[in-house]
């Protein structure tokens, strides 16, 4: 199978619009800049490689079957975000034998509101945890999370996409997904902090 | 002064400091006087900190020329591009 070198120079929007053209070799290039980032976002929202690999090849085979669809109103990459996106809700919506929850619009229950966990850390969690334990940490805690706040955070503070570029590719309001990245980022902290706390330190010991 | 519920609701324009200058102190005299808000706000940075530094891991074998091959076999049996 012959790949395509990337280009020093890798120029999207040229490539998008050869491949539109009907140059396969452009797609092809397209896809090599961009499938490993897929993959990563694919199995971060998963946390399945098989799962992930299924949204992969779905998401580069719709994106070029769609290929006309797309208007360059946005990056190619937040296209296939969202592509991607849909797809691997799509697969934890088939895991999940109850299925009249939707995954996408987390009921609110105003808990998240409260503040738990007020305490400081113990060191430096990179330093106290193997680099296996702490993926395995921070997968799970990553894992736990409601698909509508996993996604949103894994957008915006993992792929460091903008607050725009997420907004579109989760079809979300602005403010929809700032509300969201918050909880994500405060149920993350919890979690993190009920695993990293230092020892002997409880809750509300600083009033 | 702000409350706490107002300080955290502003949590992550304060650390990515998107809020204008005036907000952004407002927000500064509530950590630095408010203990309980300090520390949800230090330990919420480390918590991005520790999953910006998460080393990405390697891609199974196998998985890009899988994905080409996929790609190759539909560009086949479609002809190109939409």
């Amino acid at each position: 199978m012959s790949t395509v070198p990337a280009t020093p120079t890798f120029d999207e929007s040229a490539l998008v619009t050869r491949a539109q053209a009907g140059d396969a070799a452009a797609f092809s290039e397209l896809v090599e800049h961009y499938d490993r980032r897929v993959f990563r976002m694919a199995k971060q929202i998963t946390q399945n490689d098989d799962d992930a690999e299924d949204v992969l090849q779905e998401t580069f085979l719709k994106a070029y079957t769609h290929l006309s669809d797309f208007q360059g109103n946005s990056k190619f990459y937040t296209w296939l975000v969202r592509i991607a996106v849909n797809e691997a809700l799509m697969k934890l919506r088939k895991r999940r034998s109850d299925r009249t929850v939707p995954l996408d619009e987390p009921i609110d229950t105003g808990e998240d509101e409260m503040v738990r966990e007020i305490a400081v850390w113990d060191e430096n969690p990179e330093e106290t945890y193997s680099r296996d334990e702490l993926a395995k940490i921070l997968d799970q805690a990553i894992e736990s999370l409601k698909p509508a706040y996993r996604t949103v955070f894994i957008l915006r503070d993992i792929e460091e996409l903008s607050r725009e570029e997420t907004a579109e590719a989760l079809n979300l309001s602005i403010s929809a997904g700032k509300s969201r990245l918050l909880r994500a980022r405060r149920q993350l902290r919890e979690k993190l902090t009920r695993q990293f706390k230092r020892k002997g330190d409880d809750a509300f010991a600083y009033l | 002064m702000l409350t706490c519920k107002q300080f955290l609701r502003e949590l992550s324009g304060y650390l990515e400091k998107t809020l204008d200058p005036a907000e952004l102190a407002e927000l500064q005299k509530h950590v630095n006087e408010c203990p309980n808000c300090f520390v949800v706000c230090d330990t919420t940075e480390k918590t991005l900190k520790v999953f910006k530094g998460m080393e990405a891991k390697p891609i199974p074998k196998g998985i890009h020329s899988r994905l080409m091959a996929a790609i190759e076999k539909k560009i086949r049996d479609k002809g190109c591009c939409g």
